[in-house]
Parts: structure tokens; C-alpha cells; sequence
């Protein structure tokens, strides 16, 4: 046990090396053309289940920063109840994710899968690590390097709107795309 | 006499599941209409010996009331004042006031150690049934009340007790969607809770192994998951190990030596289990669908699982080597978080139907499904060690979850008497 769990913890280390050398490349690399913010598709509303965008659009984040993928691109994609397939409506803001992670290649992401609270707490962490795993796969399919993504499923911990209710779970039935590192500025 | 014959139609009515269960006619009735089944009015004066004898009294009465096989009387009503246990009591006085058990007791200083001292009566049959002893350091003076609790409940129902036990569980501060959540432990009336992580990260679904005191739960952090044993008695903790995906849903099998549990991977979670002898684990679920949840029968030959293999969360049994997978519920909803009870004759479970949540129970064929309760989110039952009764968790629309527990006949729905917000409890085995 010993002997495995201390392979385990180097192995890891190596995969932590190399993606700190892969950053430090990124940083030679020829700066990227700012994105115009007419290139995020505005908001899809085909769906009475769709949640309003959370914030309005700013003009002033910067391109590359976190703000800029948040408000110009959206970091979020809402599911149905006890489904993980990507909803038409989620399509072309995970194809907007993509173009954006691939004209920063030095961020990467952490894509937590949510669930509504409508659902015991074991089966939504099965079922949220299928939601992150779906915009994994969507995204890896529109050409982001998988080594750039991890995922995590937060079942019912981690509701994004606090009450109860139809409106408030069709909020918490998501995919949350959250940088962790190499965004620009703040 | 008549003591006995109503505490054995008691314990029979209880043991007796369903019309095609039930041995004898007479039982069957009493079953049929649960509600015939009424509570043993039983006296349990204040013990002699101060505060901490009357204290003693009413932890055992509260214990005994919580079962809802016991109707603890009104001291008011006693007309024998200072019974001690140094002579017969007036049975008279006991009959008058309709007590078919009589617990009286005392209080001593024993160079600084409690010793307490008890009597069971039969008030008609106006005999003894039971007279014990236990000492202890006065710090644990509810540990006693809770091992005559315990004493009583074993003489009374033929069935051992599990009022000596502790609960393990989740505890949650904050508001909904900034929770912090603690793993916690206290006891099962929920005395002495004590906080066994600091809520730096998620805590969640811990259980107790049955033959020790020590806990499996997860820990869930940005960075990922993990699954910890952790030993009560030592403090020391330890991880399963590392697997490429989420881990969650872990569950000591009844010997203890293992860990049934779930592993993601792209986005597929699957059953497995870890022999903790040496840290070996086997995948026993391939299936594309989700598996997980798993609990071991009492003779570990067996696990119950949830899976969505057949388009929704149903449950599950498979051979503890993961072969002969088949489905167990075919009723109306979804099913989830099924547990083996200690007696290896039921499961029980939570189930979503009809916009509501209950607990259930049914056969570990899957026959004779009986919903327990029902409210907005009622989840993750827990047994108590003599399979009597369940703890859960239920949380309104828009509030705190808090723990109840409810008897396996669903006769008597509870809050346990914890303040505080909480969820996944957990039973531990009788404590030694």
C-alpha cells in the first residue's frame, strides 16, 4: 500500500512538473489577437428552462481575463433533470468556450458538474461527474487539448441560486467551466 | 404473566412484516392495523441518590419513549413516593395507576466512581425481572442510562437494545449554497455531539464499520475526492489511495475488512471494492450506467447498488464478486442510497415519486416495499443496530436539512434532539 501510494504521489508530481514546463513555453509564445467581443453568440433563448444570463455584458474585460470569458463568453451551460446531454441551447456557448481556450491556450480548466437538489446526494455526485464530463468531451471535440481540462462533479453541494424550487434547480443543473490558471490580468 | 404476553405481541407485531409473513392469525391483526399496537405504560421513578439519579431516569424514559414500544408515565401520577431499591415496591400503587413495568434505581458515590444500582418489575405479576449493577466515572453517567436503557428494552422486547451507540454524521453551518459542512459525531439521542473536521473542505456520507469504532467517509475538494478511514479511538486517518477519477459512496462491508465504493472515470462510475488487509481493489460493475451506492449484506455474500441501467436509479443486487446483477425495485419512481439492514432481511432505501421523498423498506428480494415516510427531501437512511429503527435526514423547500428517525414500522416519525442543522447520518454498531 505504501510502496503503490508512494508511486501514486510521484507520478503526480512529474504530470505537475510537465504542465509547469508547459506553461512556461506558452509564455514564449507569440502573444494571441484579441478576440472582438461580436465573436461570444449572444444568449440562446429557445427554452422557457433557460436562466437568464447573470450578469450583463461588459465591454471593458479585458481579453484573455477571466471576466472576459465570463461575461463575454459564459462560463456556464444548464442541463434537464437527470439528463447529461448538452442541450441545443448549450451548444454555442461551449463552442464559444472552445474558440476562447483555444485562442488562450495557457488557461486551463476545471469543469464541475452540478446537480438541483431534487436527487439523493451519491446519484448527483454520479450524475454531475457525467455533466463535467459531457463538456469535457464537447469541448475536447471542438479541438481543446484534454490536458488542459480536469473535472470534478459537486452533486447538490455547491447550488449556484440558493432557493428552492423549479426556477432555482434548473439553475443548479450545470456545467460550471471555472479557470484555474493562465488568464490574463485579473 | 400479562406483562409478557403484551411484550411478546409487541415484539411479534414488530418482527412480522406483511399479511404473508406474519405466523400465527392473532399476530397478523395486530400487524394489519399497526395502530392496535400500543406502547407498555412503564414507571420509571427518579432514581435515589441526588441529580444525577433523576438525570439517569430521564434519559432512560426519553430512550424508551423514542422506541415507541414504551409509554414512559407521568411521575406525577406515582402514589409510592421513595421507592428504594433496598425493598419490594407496593405493587398496589402501581396497578392503580395502570404501570405494567416498574424500572426504579440508585445512585451511590463509589471512591469517586458512580455506581447505579436497578430493579425491573412486573407490576402484576409483581416480580422481579431484572436487577443489575454498572459503574462508571460520573462523566459517563449517560452512558450508563443509556446501557439500562439498553438492559430494560432487552428484557422487555427479547431483542437487543441500541441506545448505547453513537451516530455519525454531517454537520452543516451556513446558508444554502455556502454551507460548511463537519463531520461529527454525537450520541443517538444527541447528547455530547463533537466535531471531528474543521470545514476547510466537503464532508460527506460517512459510516461506521460494525465491528470497530471506526469511520469511512469522503472528503470532496476542488482538487478532487478521496475516501478516508479514520479511527475514533486513535484520531488516525488514512486514504483508500488514489484512483484516476472521483471517488464517493464508500461503505465498510459487516466483517469490517472492507470498502465498498464508487469510482469515476469520464464520467462513468462503477462499484468497486478494497480488501483493507491489503489495500488490493477490484472493479465489480462495468456497465456504462451509473453504479454506485453500494451495501453489503450481513454475511457478505451479496451487495445492493443503485444504478440507472434501465433509463432511472433503481435498485440493484449482485453477488459480492459482482456476478448475477439483477433488479430488485419494479415500483413507481426512482430509488436510491440502499442499505442491507443488520439483519440481512431488508433494504432500505430512498425513494422519489409523485414530487415527494421517502424512506422505505422492503425485502432483499425486493418484495413487500413499505414507504416510511414522506415529505419534500427525506434521504439516506441509516439503521440502528438491531434493524428497529432509521435515521435520515429531511430537509424542507427552502430549509435546513435536519435528522429524524422513524421506526421500521413507521409508527413513530421523530426530529432527533440535535440543534443543529445535519445530514448523512450514520449508526454505529452497540458500543463495548
Amino acid at each position: 500500500m505504501v510502496t503503490s501510494f508512494n508511486r501514486k504521489t510521484a507520478l503526480r508530481l512529474v504530470l505537475i512538473g510537465t504542465a509547469a514546463a508547459s506553461l512556461a513555453a506558452c509564455a514564449h509564445r507569440p502573444k494571441p489577437s484579441f478576440p472582438t467581443t461580436s465573436s461570444a453568440p449572444p444568449p440562446v433563448a429557445e427554452r422557457q428552462t433557460t436562466p437568464p444570463p447573470v450578469a450583463p455584458v461588459t465591454q471593458g474585460a479585458l481579453p484573455g481575463s477571466v471576466q472576459d470569458f465570463v461575461v463575454n463568453v459564459g462560463d456556464r451551460v444548464y442541463f434537464d433533470f437527470d439528463r447529461y446531454d448538452v442541450r441545443a441551447d448549450a451548444q454555442p456557448i461551449l463552442g464559444a468556450q472552445a474558440d476562447w481556450l483555444k485562442r488562450y491556450p495557457a488557461v486551463a480548466v476545471r469543469i464541475e458538474g452540478n446537480c438541483d437538489e431534487r436527487g439523493t446526494r451519491e446519484y448527483n455526485l454520479a450524475l454531475g461527474a457525467r455533466r463535467a464530463n459531457a463538456v469535457r468531451e464537447f469541448l475536447v471535440g471542438h479541438g481543446v487539448d484534454p490536458g488542459r481540462i480536469t473535472t470534478i462533479s459537486y452533486g447538490k453541494e455547491k447550488p449556484v441560486d440558493a432557493g428552492s424550487g423549479d426556477v432555482a434547480d434548473q439553475h443548479n443543473r450545470n456545467g460550471h467551466t471555472a479557470i484555474v490558471s493562465g488568464a490574463r490580468g485579473g | 404473566m400479562r406483562l409478557m404476553t403484551l411484550v411478546l405481541t409487541l415484539a411479534l407485531a414488530a418482527l412480522s412484516f406483511g399479511v404473508a409473513a406474519a405466523p400465527a392469525r392473532a399476530e397478523i391483526e395486530v400487524n394489519v392495523n399497526r395502530g392496535d399496537v400500543q406502547p407498555l405504560p412503564i414507571a420509571i421513578p427518579a432514581f435515589g441518590g441526588g441529580q444525577v439519579g433523576a438525570d439517569i431516569a430521564g434519559v432512560i424514559s426519553a430512550n424508551l419513549n423514542r422506541s415507541g414500544l414504551f409509554r414512559p408515565l407521568d411521575p406525577n401520577s406515582f402514589v409510592e413516593k421513595g421507592l428504594t431499591t433496598a425493598v419490594e415496591p407496593q405493587f398496589p400503587a402501581w396497578k392503580q395507576i395502570n404501570a405494567q413495568a416498574l424500572l426504579n434505581g440508585e445512585v451511590t458515590n463509589d471512591n469517586g466512581r458512580l455506581k447505579v444500582s436497578f430493579r425491573l418489575w412486573d407490576v402484576f405479576a409483581e416480580k422481579q425481572l431484572l436487577g443489575k449493577e454498572f459503574t462508571a466515572s460520573p462523566e459517563n453517567w449517560r452512558r450508563i442510562a443509556h446501557q439500562i436503557s439498553d438492559a430494560v428494552y432487552q428484557q422487555l422486547t427479547g431483542e437487543k437494545g441500541y441506545f448505547d451507540t453513537r451516530v455519525v454524521f454531517v454537520a452543516e453551518t451556513g446558508g444554502r449554497g455556502a454551507k460548511t459542512k463537519r463531520l461529527a459525531i454525537m450520541d443517538q439521542d444527541g447528547a455530547n455531539p463533537s466535531y471531528l473536521t474543521d470545514g476547510s473542505f466537503i464532508v460527506m456520507t460517512p459510516r461506521f464499520s460494525s465491528t470497530s469504532q471506526e469511520i469511512t467517509y469522503m472528503a470532496l475538494r476542488p482538487e478532487g475526492s478521496a475516501i478516508y478511514l479514520f479511527n475514533l479511538d486513535t484520531g488516525r486517518r488514512e486514504s483508500l489511495g488514489q484512483f484516476p477519477g472521483m471517488v464517493f459512496a464508500p461503505r465498510f462491508s459487516a466483517d469490517g475488512q472492507k470498502v465498498a465504493f464508487s469510482v469515476e472515470r469520464g464520467g462513468n462510475s462503477d462499484v468497486y471494492v478494497m480488501d483493507l488487509r491489503n489495500h488490493s481493489s477490484t472493479r465489480l460493475t462495468t456497465d456504462p450506467a451509473i453504479d454506485t451506492s453500494p451495501s453489503f449484506s450481513p454475511d457478505g455474500t451479496r451487495i445492493v447498488f443503485n444504478s440507472d441501467r434501465a433509463g432511472s436509479p433503481q435498485l440493484y443486487v449482485m453477488n459480492a464478486d459482482g456476478s448475477n446483477p439483477h433488479r430488485i425495485s419494479f415500483g413507481d419512481g426512482r430509488y436510491t442510497t440502499p442499505v442491507w439492514s443488520p439483519t440481512g432481511e431488508f433494504i432500505a432505501f430512498t425513494k422519489q415519486t409523485g414530487g415527494e421523498f421517502h424512506i422505505g423498506v422492503m425485502k432483499a428480494d425486493g418484495s413487500e416495499e413499505r414507504l416510511l415516510t414522506s415529505s419534500y427531501l427525506d434521504e439516506g437512511p441509516t439503521w440502528a443496530p438491531n434493524g428497529r429503527v432509521l435515521m435520515f435526514a429531511r430537509e424542507t423547500s427552502g430549509g435546513a436539512s435536519k435528522l429524524w428517525s422513524v421506526d421500521v414500522l413507521g409508527r413513530m416519525q421523530q426530529a432527533v434532539p440535535y440543534p443543529g442543522a445535519a445530514s448523512d447520518p450514520a449508526w454505529s454498531p452497540l458500543l463495548q
